[in-house]
């Protein structure tokens, strides 16, 4: 039986659809295949509450390629990414920061706790954007094979090089540094104010299990400031209508390119001839077949699940098991009734529009991370919150609100065993309200329904493998050319014809979509599709 | 010193960035935080309150009311029904454009016709042999636009008055806060959007009420900077930047006619004759020697010519109207007017006026910039206005 299809992306995330957007445009003949009802993966709006929209999972946007932006036209398909402006950290004295995007007015907040920070806060920013800017290039490009000849990808590779050499002596001590120092430490180089190192450190924790003292956590710190320079103009937004608006423009663009999306139609493996890949088998026993299948899921479900350990050699097996996918963070919704007053700065005021950090001191997140380690959720974790009711009304009734709260640690593997998560989710859920409530203490009497989500459930649900929410931990071994692994790092795998363009290949996860646009690239470059 | 609006203890109050200028003899907000993304997000993606009250305002009244309009606009007002609202521009006898705005017909013997600058004197002067009277009404009227997509809940909240139904370029009498007001389903953003008349005394009731309404909503005040952007967003050209009256000119080369500045679907030339009609003709037979257009600024490129200096990419944080030279094969072949970083659509824009033979969508042409003092060109396309248009601003 010949192919149906050109190709079969698996799962309707931002970056299955976006590669197959790109594929409808470059004229082939396509097909998502969705297993839950909405699309989107974890960048998805669902309204579980009546009225109410809660961006489950993904709650804000920053690395999404501009690129795909103007080259799939999302705005006409609905896309409105909305900046975030503040930053705004509630500490346990009864103080807090606000760091906005009038320079002026941060200075003054900061020098409350540092006069010294205050002044070298533009400096580092400033230094933050230039090493991104070296780095930025690596987002935009298929990764080179080091082990290949491929003339290609050496002058790729060679000119990275150069650019890192052009970077300049004291650039080049802080990429050094970057590269192998906890996000504490390489902090701790620059500023004094322990509060001020707290919450900038977080950054270089999401989504990986790993700590704020942990050596490698400081690279990721970059990934923060990328944004910045992506003609962004800041670097986080919020996407009307949550962020499944993001997942639902790009569908819409996929469409009008001809492409065929189904929901509600989960896939159950991948079919095989020879060590090929000939189409996939759906739960229902359909089969369909295609050219090229490609799968937006993450590469342990991809191969250990659609694929099958008896068809794969053992170094890709044990390669896939070492990949580190260990999930650490789960999440609150919530819908509110009223946005109950912050104990330091009472009031609904321009610092509730951007992002709310509960992560006070350095202390805190360290304990935070002791309790994870021997398999407990965080008694006090690190909560980032933002209320997208206040940008975009549209998400709640009027005068209503949601807010979005992300938790970390929340281990996948807890010491009863992930399975045991759901007789613990409100247990969860209650630690997250009242962390939250000793600083906005009427938070709890302002809640009208409350969704909680578990590592487990983000397996469960989501279908994100230990509950990882980026595929795998955005490590620096983890990245780049390691990413899954460096056999599978160029987006295809041991299996012919079955390829990858989600978030656990390079350059990783968040909502970015360059995988799906990658893969894309290099599917239509090489011509297997 | 500029006036203040009737408005004026409110937005002062508002306004604690104390950023203003002047606009048309009137204190205006520039933007009332020190950053102006919170008004630009308002305008687009909840509602934005603005003052425009500095627009000039001339009642037209009389029995010739219509057959005068018609003469001095480029556009057969005659046609215009009671209840509605036109955009047009009006020209000298050379046919070139003295200036722009829209004009109401409120009943069949009232219009009020709107513009930037002073028009009284024009009017007048145009007006003899036909039976109306022209008033200035600018500093008895104050206005205020309510744009975005959250502007038709929100006034259908505050006013007494048939909101819902009221369709683009429609006008409607009501009420709000128990005062009389004007309503028209019109703005300068591109958006889905009114503008509210009132009388002087009435003006600060009709803002708390319309503020009040719009609080669970999102709404925000609203300063000229965001306006500006979404002003060019919605490929709207600006007297006085993009365009200037031919009575402020000193030479010829910077008038422009209504063809010229991307008004033919306003000029309706097959009628009794109006003021500037012959030269709109003979133009029309000649070819329009130059047009405006939309460019939108390469990102690849833009990012290029800030990788020379070793600078990262920047784009403007506001609209900017300096003039900038556009080339084609090493020749200049215009200017850009102004131009706005469009954080909704992710682009670079621009207004430009080219010579015939590179208006065309897709030409592409080099835009001036300077990155770390040096001057540089970088890939420009013509595109299509408007940049951003959506359905709600019609529906
Ligand atoms: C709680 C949480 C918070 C986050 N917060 C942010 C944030 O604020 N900002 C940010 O940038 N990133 C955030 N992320 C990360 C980001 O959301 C993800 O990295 C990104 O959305 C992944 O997109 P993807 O397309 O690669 O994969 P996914 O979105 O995981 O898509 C995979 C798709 O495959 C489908 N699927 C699974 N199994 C099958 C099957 N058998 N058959 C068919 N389909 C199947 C799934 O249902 C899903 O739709 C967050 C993630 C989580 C979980």
């Amino acid at each position: 039986m010949g192919a149906n299809y050109d190709a079969i992306v698996i799962g309707g995330g931002h970056n299955g659809l976006t590669c197959a957007a790109y594929l409808a445009k470059a004229g082939r003949k396509i097909l998502v295949l969705e297993r839950r009802h909405v699309l989107g993966g974890a960048a998805v709006t669902e309204e579980i509450y009546p009225g109410y929209h809660y961006s489950t999972c993904s709650y804000v946007v920053s690395l999404l390629r501009p690129k795909i932006i103007r080259d799939l036209d999302l705005p006409s398909h609905g896309l409105e990414i909305m900046p975030l402006e503040q930053s705004f950290q509630p500490l346990h004295d009864g103080r807090g920061l606000v760091r906005w995007s009038d320079w002026e007015k941060t200075r003054r907040e900061l020098a409350r706790l540092s006069p010294r920070d205050a002044e070298i806060y533009p400096e580092f920013g400033r230094t933050m954007v230039q090493m991104a800017r070296f780095v930025k290039p690596i987002l935009d490009m298929v990764p080179p094979d080091p082990g290949s000849l491929d003339p290609r990808g050496l002058s790729d590779l060679l000119r990275l090089g150069k650019r890192f050499q052009n970077l300049g002596p004291d650039l080049q001590a802080v990429k050094y540094r970057m590269l192998t120092m906890s996000a504490v430490d390489f902090l701790d180089g620059w500023f004094e104010s322990d509060s001020l190192k707290a919450v900038m450190s977080v950054s270089g924790i999401i989504g990986t299990f790993l700590g704020i003292r942990s050596p490698g956590t400081a690279y990721v710190l970059l990934h923060h400031y990328m944004g910045e320079i992506d003609g962004a103009f800041r670097s986080w937004g919020l996407s009307k209508g949550g962020t499944g608006g993001i997942s639902l423009a790009i569908a819409s663009a996929a469409r009008s390119y001809g492409a065929e999306i189904r929901t509600e139609s989960p896939v159950q493996k991948v079919l095989l001839k020879n060590g090929s890949s000939e189409g996939v088998v759906l739960e229902s026993g359909e089969e369909i077949r295609a050219r090229v299948v490609v799968s937006g899921t993450d590469p342990r479900l991809t191969l250990l699940g659609f694929v099958g350990e008896e068809n794969l050699d053992d170094e890709t097996v044990s390669a896939l098991k070492n990949f580190k996918m260990r999930g650490s963070s789960g999440k609150v919704n919530l819908a509110l009734d009223r946005i109950p007053d912050f104990t330091c700065r009472p009031g609904v005021g321009p610092h509730l529009f951007g992002d709310i950090a509960i992560a006070p001191s350095i202390e805190y997140l360290e304990r935070a991370y002791d309790q994870a380690k021997y398999g407990d959720f965080s008694e006090r974790p690190y909560l980032n919150i933002v209320i997208p009711s206040l940008t975009d009304p549209t998400v709640a009734p009027p005068g209503k609100h949601v807010m979005s709260i992300f938790v970390q640690y929340a281990p996948y593997h807890i010491k009863e065993g992930p399975e045991y998560w759901p007789k613990k989710r409100e247990a969860f859920g209650d630690a997250v309200i009242d962390t939250l409530s000793e600083y906005c203490p009427g938070i709890k009497e302002a809640i009208l329904h409350r969704h909680v989500l578990t590592p487990w459930d983000l397996e469960q649900e989501y279908g994100l493998t230990e509950g990882n929410i980026f595929h795998g931990e955005l490590s620096l071994d983890q990245l780049f050319f390691l990413r899954p692994s460096p056999k599978m790092a160029r987006f295809r795998t041991p299996i012919e014809n079955l390829w990858m363009c989600a978030s656990g290949s390079h350059p990783g996860g968040g909502i970015m979509g360059a995988p799906g646009m990658l893969a894309a690239r290099e599917l239509l470059r090489t011509r297997t599709v | 010193m500029p006036l203040q609006t009737p408005f004026h203890p409110r937005t002062s109050e508002l306004c604690t960035s104390l950023l203003w200028k002047e606009w048309a003899g009137y204190h205006a907000v520039c933007s009332y935080d020190t950053v102006n993304d919170r008004e630009y997000i308002a305008f687009r993606h909840a509602a934005g309150l603005i003052d425009v009250t500095p627009l000039m305002k001339y009642e037209v009244t009389g029995k010739d009311a219509p057959s005068f309009l018609a003469r001095v606009m480029v556009r057969n007002i005659e046609k215009l029904r009671v209840g509605r609202v036109t955009y047009c521009c009006w020209c000298d006898d050379r046919g070139k454009v003295l200036d722009d705005g829209t004009i109401t017909r409120w009943s069949e013997e009232h219009f009020r016709v709107t513009s930037n600058s002073p028009a009284l004197q024009w009017l007048q002067r145009c007006a003899r042999g036909f039976e109306v009277a022209i008033h200035e009404s600018t500093d008895r009227i104050g206005v205020l636009a309510l744009q975005g997509p959250a502007s038709r809940t929100i006034l259908a909240a505050a006013a007494e008055a048939e909101i819902e139904g009221l369709r683009f370029f429609r006008a409607t009498t009501g009420m709000v806060a128990g005062k009389p007001v004007e309503i028209t389903r019109t703005g300068y953003t591109g958006d889905l959007g009114f503008e509210v008349w009132t009388a002087n005394e009435n003006a600060l009731p009709v803002y708390d009420a319309i503020m009040k309404a719009g609080k669970i909503h999102g709404i925000e005040p609203c300063g000229l900077d965001a306006m500006d952007v979404t002003r060019i967003e919605a490929g709207f050209v600006l007297h006085g930047v993009d365009y200037f009256s031919a009575r402020t000119c000193m030479i010829e080369s910077q008038k422009s006619t209504p063809f010229e500045i991307g008004l033919d679907w306003a000029v309706q030339l097959k009628r009794e004759s109006f003021v500037g009609q012959a030269a709109i003709l003979a133009e029309q037979d000649r070819g329009v020697a130059r047009r405006l257009v939309g460019l939108e600024l390469d990102w690849d490129d833009l990012e290029r010519v800030f990788e020379e200096s070793g600078l990262p990419p920047e784009v403007p944080r506001h609209a900017w109207r300096d003039p900038l030279p556009v080339y084609r094969d090493g020749r200049q072949v215009g200017q850009a007017t102004s131009g706005a970083w469009s954080s909704i659509l992710k682009k670079n824009l621009a207004l430009a006026t080219v010579n015939k033979g590179w208006s065309e969508k897709g030409t592409e042409l080099m835009i001036e910039t300077t990155v770390d003092f040096e001057r540089k060109k970088m890939k420009a396309v013509v595109v299509p206005k408007p940049f951003f248009d959506p359905e709600r601003k019609r529906t």
